[in-house]
């Protein structure tokens, strides 16, 4: 599998690490239910056949986390954007 | 010799000596270990897997069954090779498998006379009583008699290769179709590579008789390969199979010396290439079938397309006097081919009642006694190695009996459809064809000629060509298609036929594995008729050709049990790889000491002419002890290095841990997200100790972190976590806070890092510093973090921590300068006995101390559990710090981190061994924690030891059990603080 890295161009997916869901977001630590939306940020990851938005670390490249548009059924990539925009 | 006075691919001028079972014969350059048998009139080549019946040579290709052999020999022999694709060389040396004492004459061949009750699944039905018969008894008996090859008994002495390609298009296979698709596309400039199997670019070009344009196929497929061997942009790697699709990329092994005796100087014997193709044409051509009927095994029956094959591209008569038998017309060409290349066909036996009237003719015209309606029941042959003497027959009702060597059949053709189906897609069943033909495709790959069922030669040639110049049109290259030569087509005419009913013997589907059509109709019966069950339990398609030639007549001969259609009945499902792959190809150099990189400290070669004793620590080689002339065991001098490291000095190469630079007006802030405590506060020039958890509120890391400066912190991970941490924090700065000014830098390579300890550790520190700079207490309080000068101008950060509990320093150096620095500081503590000291030294020091380390940073513990609860900071969020306030992470009862020391001071303690209070059973409802990390203590004369115990820090002075089962130590041990040296850390201070 090839990764289009944004900043590097398409690289083998054994330059990447992978972490999972890119959907997420840390929940505000000091909101009242903050155990609650904690528990389900942490442990709870739906696990979808199709479509998935995932972080990648491109470890062996530049060192950029890449959210990758992976079919989860195929492998095909839609396309990859660099964490936080460009820097 | 059977070799034909003309003709064939192989260069007659070079005659290569090779041995079969020990015996000398000689074949030619281009020969196949097959051809060259056949050439020598070899027939008999081995025995089968199960029922030990004399086999013979059944194909030209790929997919053989029956010709397997062991070639080579010693550490390089290798089993189960194909004698129809291993390409002859001069001294190959090869054995036929699987026959005691001789092949000719087989002891286990008996095992044909028990059949009846080795059918399908006699695994499960027979050898049942007495039960524990099995292991001891059944098993080994049937593993003896029941086999293929040897695998070597030697380490491979080769070595294997990977290597990556980029192209535009990629062709597999270099037949007619893939010859003109790779011409088609490389004339408009796309970047080609051709692969092939074969070592003969061509396919089928150079096993048929036909003409093309003004020139004979093989002449054209040889100065196409011209063509394209002179285009810059086209690569063709012939000796390559492609051997599967990996997500858009093809996996293929190139055999660079397998036609070799030995692979030439710094070349390996086999490469592994991982090929990203943006468009790939798969050009693989199609395998004859077999058809089923009694004694279809016999060394003498091979099929039609292969005897073709042998006479047109070997030069080779398959045997003396040659029958065939078969359903379509493609066999009536092969056999007029051979007939031409002066091979003597004497019968053409078709099961049809009509065959095309030119045929007829022709098959007059040769002098070939052609029997339409007719169909062969059985074979007979020799005494003594079972070769193929003659065939009975039956026309309508009528019996009959036919002398013949060789039997060529023909059954019709299968696509190699295999690789359009690693993306899950299912062969479609063409009936006009009597064939599977591809179904959905995988993205970016199209099939043209045979493998898409196109069969005649001007249409594939065609489809070739049509979709070599729109796989590069699609890419942007500006193709026109190659023209076209004149070919003169072959009637093509088939009609379905699988099995010979009521033939006497068995009535061999699959070769390989030994399953009769006998054992199908037992399937049938038994209820196992769903394709994926039926071959599963007769085992039919299962050995290593895949079911290249039984698959189709299996399935087939099953819808006709169960009266479905074959499209009904489906096919299994073909996976990776198309062909077997060497263990040794996949490994390639990771294998051995090489199979993952070793990493080096800066004072490697130093400590080497220390005589240090190096461990692995994950990728890293470390000094683990320095053993002196005399000191017998480890222990007396991880010994004798601690009690030097707390009477005087010692140093130790600490580079492997993990440092990270970070830089930026928001560092502050942003180790205060990562760490439980604050370094915001932290003052320019100290360092201080931080721990960090996971999201969940278990701990990750720990280390120091300095500031250099207002904008500039380097922290330091625990050597196994560096890769972790490092990317746990890119991702805190990339995806969660990105609006903090922070930049990151690994640096773990660029500095050298060696911590000196002990009460003269001042001592040594001040003769390496240049002039002027000030190591005193006041200069260098404890926690100080400085940037100096060393060794006359060398840049250094000269850290005033402790982790072995004495006065301590850690300098750190451009990694350049580790080296000098080590010798540097050796002669400056001679005077004070300066020791060097490994890992194993640091390890008890630390436990003495009461540090944590790996064995408690478990990935199980909480900053409480380790006694950090006080450090973390409650004026502020970090990662971690909500699901660490999770009730069962804050239960006083969790094992928590103390001390502990044997009641018997005689008594060894153990890792591992799990706490009981005592009297209470040893089960795991009483377990109360374990032991983490234990040390011999030269300070205190006894083993001490580090653990978790259920609330434990409440329990010092307490006595439990340490129970450890596995090395049968149960004895007990006194619950104590974990700093067993200097707990106020005066020392350290001073």
């Amino acid at each position: 599998m090839r990764i289009p890295c944004p900043y590097c161009g398409a690289r083998d997916a054994s330059e990447f690490a992978y972490l999972g869901d890119a959907t997420l977001t840390r929940p505000d630590p000091a909101a009242p239910d903050a155990d609650e939306a904690f528990h389900a940020y942490v442990y709870l990851r739906d696990n979808p056949a199709g479509a998935h938005s995932e972080w990648w670390y491109h470890s062996a490249g530049c060192r950029r986390w890449v959210k990758v548009a992976r079919d989860t059924t195929s492998h095909a990539i839609a396309g990859a954007e660099l964490a936080g925009g460009a820097r | 010799m059977s070799r034909l006075p003309s003709g064939g691919r192989v260069d007659r001028a070079r005659s290569l000596s090779f041995r079969f079972d020990g015996k000398t014969y000689r074949g030619f350059s281009g020969d196949t270990l097959a051809s060259a048998l056949l050439a020598n009139q070899v027939r008999l080549v081995g025995r089968s897997f199960k029922y030990h019946r004399p086999r013979g040579i059944l194909s030209a290709g790929p997919e053989e069954p029956n010709a397997l052999v062991e070639l080579r020999s010693g550490a390089r022999r290798e089993p189960n090779t194909r004698a129809t694709v291993a390409e002859l060389y001069d001294g190959l040396d090869a054995a036929s498998q699987n026959r005691w004492p001789s092949l000719a004459l087989d002891a286990l061949s008996l095992n044909g006379l028990v059949a009846p009750f080795l059918g399908a699944g006699f695994y499960y039905k027979t050898f049942m009583w007495p039960a524990k018969f099995w292991e001891s008894v059944y098993e080994p008996a049937i593993r003896r008699a029941a086999g293929l090859g040897r695998a070597a008994e030697g380490v491979d002495p080769d070595h294997y290769d990977k290597a990556h390609a980029f192209c535009d298009v990629l062709v597999i296979g270099a037949g007619p179709a893939g010859l003109m698709a790779a011409l088609a596309a490389g004339r408009a400039g796309a970047r080609v590579i051709l692969a092939d199997e074969d070592f003969l670019a061509g396919g089928r070009l150079n096993s048929e008789v036909a003409r093309i344009g003004d020139e004979p196929s093989h002449a054209f497929a040889a100065r196409t390969v011209a063509e394209l061997a002179s285009l810059p942009n086209v690569r063709i790697m012939t000796r390559t199979s492609v051997f599967g699709i990996y997500d858009g990329e093809y996996g293929a092994v190139e055999r660079v010396s397998d036609h070799l005796a030995t692979p030439a100087p710094f070349q390996p014997r086999q490469r592994l290439w991982k090929i990203a193709a943006k468009r790939a044409i798969l050009c693989a051509g199609a395998t004859e079938r077999p058809i089923v009927f009694g004694g279809n095994d016999r060394p003498g029956v091979m099929l039609a397309g292969s005897a073709r094959s042998y006479a047109n591209r070997y030069g080779v008569a398959a045997g003396k006097s040659v029958a065939f038998f078969a359903n379509n017309d493609s066999a009536w060409t092969s056999a007029f081919d051979m007939k031409a290349a002066g091979v003597n066909v004497t019968t053409l036996i078709d099961i049809r009642r009509e065959v095309a009237p030119a045929l007829a003719a022709r098959a007059k015209a040769l002098g070939i006694d052609v029997r339409t309606d007719t169909q062969v029941t059985g074979t007979t042959g020799q005494p003594i190695g079972g070769a193929l003497t003659g065939l009975a027959i039956r026309t309508g009702g009528r019996g009959g009996r036919l002398a013949a060597d060789t039997l060529a059949m023909s059954g019709g053709w299968s696509p190699s459809v295999h690789l359009t189906c690693h993306h899950g897609g299912k062969p479609v069943w063409q009936e006009d064809i009597a064939a599977f033909v591809p179904g959905r495709t995988p993205p970016g790959l199209s099939v043209a000629g045979a493998a898409r069922g196109t069969y005649g030669l001007g249409d594939t040639l065609a489809e070739g060509a049509r979709q070599g110049s729109e796989a590069a049109g699609d890419l942007g290259f500006t193709a026109t298609r190659p023209d076209l030569p004149a070919t003169e087509d072959t009637p093509a005419g088939i009609t379905a036929f699988w099995h010979v009913q009521g033939s006497k013997g068995p009535a061999f589907v699959d070769q390989q594995n030994d399953v009769t059509a006998k054992d199908l109709g037992i399937a049938y019966k038994e209820g196992f008729r769903a394709v994926e069950l039926m071959k599963r339990y007769t085992t039919l398609g299962m050995a290593t050709d895949q079911g290249r030639t039984s698959n189709v007549n299996g399935l087939a001969i099953m819808a006709e049990l169960t009266g479905a259609s074959i499209m009904e009945t489906g096919t299994t499902i073909f996976r990776p790889p198309y062909t077997p792959v060497s263990l040794g190809v996949l490994g390639g150099h990771h294998r051995g000491k090489d199979f993952r990189p070793t990493r080096l400290t800066p004072t490697h070669a130093w400590a080497a002419e220390q005589g240090a004793v190096f461990i692995e620590t994950g990728p890293w080689l470390r000094a683990q002890y320095f053993p002196k002339a005399g000191e017998t065991d480890w222990l007396t001098t991880v010994n004798r290095e601690v009690k030097a490291v707390r009477a005087s000095v010692g140093m130790i190469d600490v580079s492997t841990f993990g440092k990270i630079d970070l830089q930026g007006r928001d560092v502050g802030a942003f180790l205060d997200k990562v760490y439980i405590n604050t370094f915001s506060t932290l003052a320019v020039g100290k360092a201080r100790y931080g721990v960090m958890l996971r999201e969940d509120g278990i701990v990750m890391d720990d280390g120091t972190t300095a500031r250099l400066g207002p904008e500039h912190y380097v922290m330091t991970t625990t050597t196994a976590n560096a890769v972790k941490v490092f990317q746990h924090l890119e991702f805190c700065l990339q995806v969660l806070w990105p609006e903090l000014d922070v930049t990151l830098a690994s640096v773990s390579e660029q500095w050298a890092q060696i911590a000196i300890a002990g009460p003269r550790a001042r001592d040594v520190l001040a003769r390496v510093v240049d002039t002027g700079v000030d190591v005193s207490n006041e200069g260098l309080p404890f926690m100080g973090a400085i940037e100096r000068t060393v060794m006359g101008g060398v840049k250094a950060r000269l850290f005033r921590l402790s982790f072995s509990g004495e006065l301590g320093y850690e300098i750190a150096v451009p990694a350049r300068h580790g080296e000098a620095l080590a010798r540097a500081l050796m002669t400056a503590g001679e005077e004070f006995g300066i020791t060097p000291y490994g890992i194993e030294a640091l390890g008890v020091m630390r436990i003495e101390k009461g540090h944590v380390s790996g064995n408690e940073l478990s990935g199980q513990t909480s900053a409480g559990d380790l006694g950090f609860g006080k450090m973390a900071s409650t004026k502020k969020d970090y990662i971690g710090r909500v699901m660490a306030a999770r009730p069962g992470l804050k239960d006083p009862d969790r094992p928590a981190f103390v001390g502990f020391k044997p009641v018997d001071p005689s008594q060894r303690l153990r890792a591992g061994a799990h706490f009981l209070t005592i009297g209470a059973p040893a089960d795991m409802a009483h377990d109360q924690g374990y032991m983490t990390s234990v040390a011999h203590s030269p300070h205190l004369g006894h083993w001490i030891g580090l653990g978790l115990l259920k609330n434990g820090p409440a329990r010092i002075g307490e006595r439990v059990r340490a129970y450890d089962p596995v090395r049968g130590n149960d004895f007990e041990v006194e619950v104590c603080s974990p700093a067993f040296i200097d707990p106020n850390g005066e020392r350290l201070r001073g």
